[in-house]
């Protein structure tokens, strides 16, 4: 700037640029701006010293401080379990009805119950447990393995046909097609129907019964009214899990499919099955 | 610049000619200091009142004591965040009730709008938080570094152990004021006693002491540092204040209709037989005003309508034997004809003696402040508004419940086919009992008779009624069951009543919910 040009008007010196006629100023900057600027720079520097700040090939530099924000998480998540941790304690060492006799530990179990089923159940059973075609429904009163809190937690920690429980619910009805002549299958199909009402081939309903009587009568009782010993579910209730008029009873009966839950007791801990079993058990069918 | 002459019947064709064009102003200029001399008279007598009323309600409100009984805390005013309660003396609010806060908001507003229209920046020359720390502020450092004079001497002075001394002790004592005044703060959002036990032994909060270390810099820095900094470039109020005036707002006024031209040689002047108004150009008004403005360049926004200048410019008259008054509240209307009067409608100069009789009272033409013109259509406007929100919010205050039931239906799934073909719904019921007292609440439905209701743990009474222990001051929350048996069914949507009622004090909520099946098959 070897030509200096001062503004007439405000003896300040100018930058020198030009647009049509107007010059702009030099004033310096005000002090205090300058200053906050410096300190921005000064702070800036020290960030990068303290924390994890410059991108490298794999990873960053991680900063005097070690800091990482999942190690924030780890730790919040720590006292957040440190802080339920003699809930969870009483949880774990209580039954099943001790923890339902006592509000503050039903009330904890059934919020916890809440969370873990979201994350572990919902795929099987559906967000609001109502289950679909092969997966019971868990609102309701129909239990095939019982309803209380004891037996929903028993086969929510061993599961169904589970192959590595050794404690395992375990029960297969068998292939009645090798059992049963195809017309005493429709026969039996059609008594079955006609225990809810449902339409039917009122001339097979009799022959049906004696079919009935002799083959599944053992399992599914003398009035078909199921039995939790075995998972046999009730068939003269209103509540079919998997089939849907005759054909299908029909088929069921020909080459049965059984639904299958794995254990959970290994994977989640008592605590949590503990929990489940509490929030299963107060979706309104529990026993 | 003097907006009532520019605007006004004023001096226009009297006007001198045009001086040479001043130096263009400067964008900013530094802060002038200002001294402002102590001054007496009613005025500051009514500010040293309401400086009095407004600091002890400030600093003593949250040790007032207000018994609640066991369940609720006792202090008067206290907003419990923690607990999402407000307590007002009797008044308790709950969050969703916040709308009474809204309402006097509303009023707040309204009645700033009054006030404003009718006697002016009444709320920034006395009431403002600003206004009266400053004030109090300026009061400690009189008392410290002298008055007026002896502190432009000490500013000026060069630094000496006596300086240090004063400067120091000044400093200290606004630091004082300060922390007190953060401290005060906190005691609103907590147990005053514990909390002030708390703070003091080191085992409050990191909060209450990062508010107090806040509330302490804003006082000191607002209040002892920047003063009237704060009102001419901080505050939107004055320019919002500004805008409400209208030609009957009451506004500090120079009366130049009779104080022009202003001399300090009146004798002299008598004697040349040449007319001088009342103004002798002593400069007191100038000397007291804590905004630092000559009241005489007319109605401007730095000016908060303190009325210091009326006092100092009284207690000229009343030495120099002339009637009060020359710096006055008064309204424009009132100026501009009293200045018509003086300037022979804009014809001349102000002549002070076409305003006065021969003995040197006022003409009978002369308009004074009339009281009566407060009461004009637009006060009584917002007089009207700020009356109906305000017996709104009484009443609504008066006829609320403080029994509520919040019901949520289940969603998913939104009915569950039992084994005996029956349909069960499920809700959430949530019973707000909102005094602090345990009470049972009788909770029951109606319009489905064959509808059966199971409500865990409680068990139900032969005449159909669960009765629900609630907690004082606490929303209990219920899961409720509704079966309807198989042959019931009809519609998909069934609807039906929720009630929850205390049948002591006969308090009743009701909810009119509805039913969902997949209809009669």
């Amino acid at each position: 700037m070897a030509d200096k040009h001062i503004d007439d008007i405000s003896g300040v010196e100018t930058t020198g640029h030009e647009w049509d006629g107007i010059r702009e100023l030099n004033n310096p900057l005000p002090r205090w701006w300058l200053w906050t600027f410096y300190a921005t720079i000064v702070w800036a520097i020290g960030y990068v010293i303290v924390y994890p700040a410059i991108p490298m090939l794999k990873d960053a530099t991680r900063g005097v401080i070690n800091y990482s924000s999942r190690a924030e998480l780890t730790k919040e998540v720590a006292s957040a379990k440190a802080a339920q941790g003699a809930l969870a304690q009483k949880i774990a060492a209580s039954s099943m009805d001790q923890i339902l006799a006592d509000p503050q530990l039903t009330q904890f179990a059934t919020a916890a119950g809440a969370a873990a089923f979201k994350v572990n159940c919902v795929p099987c059973h559906g967000s609001g447990a109502a289950g679909g075609a092969g997966y019971p429904n868990l609102n309701d009163n129909d239990w095939l393995w019982g309803g209380s809190a004891e037996a929903i937690h028993q086969t929510i920690a061993h599961g169904i046909r589970s192959s590595d429980d050794p404690e395992t619910r375990l029960s297969e009805m068998p292939a009645f097609a090798e059992i049963l002549k195809p017309d005493q299958i429709r026969q039996v199909a059609a008594y079955v129907i006609s225990l809810t009402d449902k339409p039917h081939n009122p001339a097979l309903v009799e022959p049906g019964k004696q079919v009935f009587a002799d083959n599944c009568a053992s399992c599914h009782g003398e009035n078909a009214q199921g039995n939790r010993e075995f998972g046999a579910p009730n068939l003269a209730d209103a509540i079919w899990l998997r089939v849907h008029g005759e054909d299908e009873i029909a088929k069921q009966v020909q080459a049965p499919k059984h639904g299958v839950m794995p254990a959970w007791q290994a994977r989640l801990g008592e605590t949590t099955v503990k929990e489940l079993a509490v929030y299963v058990h107060s979706l309104g069918g529990g026993e | 610049m003097n907006l009532y002459t520019a605007k006004g019947i004023g001096n226009e064709p009297a006007k001198e000619p045009a001086p040479a064009a001043p130096p263009p102003e400067p964008l900013y200029s530094a802060r002038k200091k200002i001294f402002p001399k102590r001054v007496e008279g009613r005025f500051r007598r009514f500010k040293w009142l309401v400086m009095a009323v407004t600091l002890a309600i400030y600093y003593l409100t949250p040790w007032i004591r207000w018994d609640r009984g066991p369940f609720a805390p006792d202090q008067a005013v206290l907003i419990d965040l923690a607990h999402r309660r407000f307590y007002f003396f009797f008044i308790e609010i709950w969050p969703q009730e916040f709308f009474f806060v809204a309402g006097l908001l509303v009023m707040a507003g309204f009645g700033l709008f009054l006030v404003t229209s009718a006697v002016g920046r009444a709320w920034c020359g006395y009431t403002c938080p600003q206004t009266v720390w400053v004030d109090l502020f300026m009061a400690v450092e009189r008392f410290i570094e002298g008055d007026r004079n002896a502190q432009m001497k000490l500013d000026a002075a060069p630094w000496s152990g006596e300086k240090v001394w004063k400067r120091v002790s000044k400093h200290a004592t606004w630091l004082a004021i300060a922390v007190a005044t953060g401290g005060a703060w906190i005691f609103y959002f907590a147990d005053a006693p514990s909390l002030a036990f708390d703070f003091v032994t080191g085992q409050a909060n990191y909060v209450a002491y990062s508010t107090v270390a806040t509330l302490t810099a804003t006082t000191y820095v607002l209040g002892g540092l920047m003063r009237e900094q704060v009102c001419i470039y901080m505050c939107p109020w004055p320019r919002i204040q500004g805008a409400m005036l209208d030609d009957n707002s009451l506004v500090v006024t120079y009366n130049d209709w009779r104080g022009e031209p202003r001399g300090k040689h009146v004798k002299k002047s008598a004697a040349a037989e040449v007319s001088v108004g009342d103004c002798v150009d002593c400069n007191a008004c100038v000397a007291v005003c804590p905004m630092g403005i000559d009241i005489r360049d007319g109605q401007q926004m730095a000016c908060i309508t303190c009325a210091l200048c009326i006092d100092a410019c009284d207690n000229v008259m009343d030495k120099l034997g002339k009637p009060r008054g020359l710096i006055a509240y008064g309204t424009l209307n009132e100026y501009q004809s009293n200045m018509a009067l003086a300037t022979d409608n804009g014809r001349s100069a102000i002549d002070p003696a076409r305003v006065r009789k021969a003995d040197g009272s006022f003409i009978d033409a002369v308009r004074h402040f009339d009281w009566t013109i407060i009461l004009r259509p637009r006060t009584i406007l917002y007089m009207s508004v700020w009356t109906a929100v305000g017996l709104g919010l009484l009443f609504a205050l008066l006829g609320r419940d403080r029994l509520e039931m919040n019901v949520l239906h289940d969603r998913n799934p939104q009915f569950v086919l039992e084994s005996d073909g029956s349909i069960r719904n499920g809700y959430t019921i949530r019973l707000l009992n909102m005094i602090p007292e345990r009470r049972t609440i009788m909770l029951s439905m109606e319009d489905l008779p064959e509808a059966s209701m199971k409500v865990s743990p409680v068990s139900e009474r032969p005449d159909r009624v669960f009765a629900i222990p609630v907690d004082p001051d606490q929303a209990t929350t219920l899961k409720v069951f509704v079966t309807l048996p198989k042959n019931a069914i009809v519609a998909p949507t069934e609807g039906f009543t929720f009630i929850a009622e205390d049948r002591a004090s006969g308090e009743r909520s009701v909810y009119r919910a509805t039913f969902n099946s997949p209809g009669a098959k």
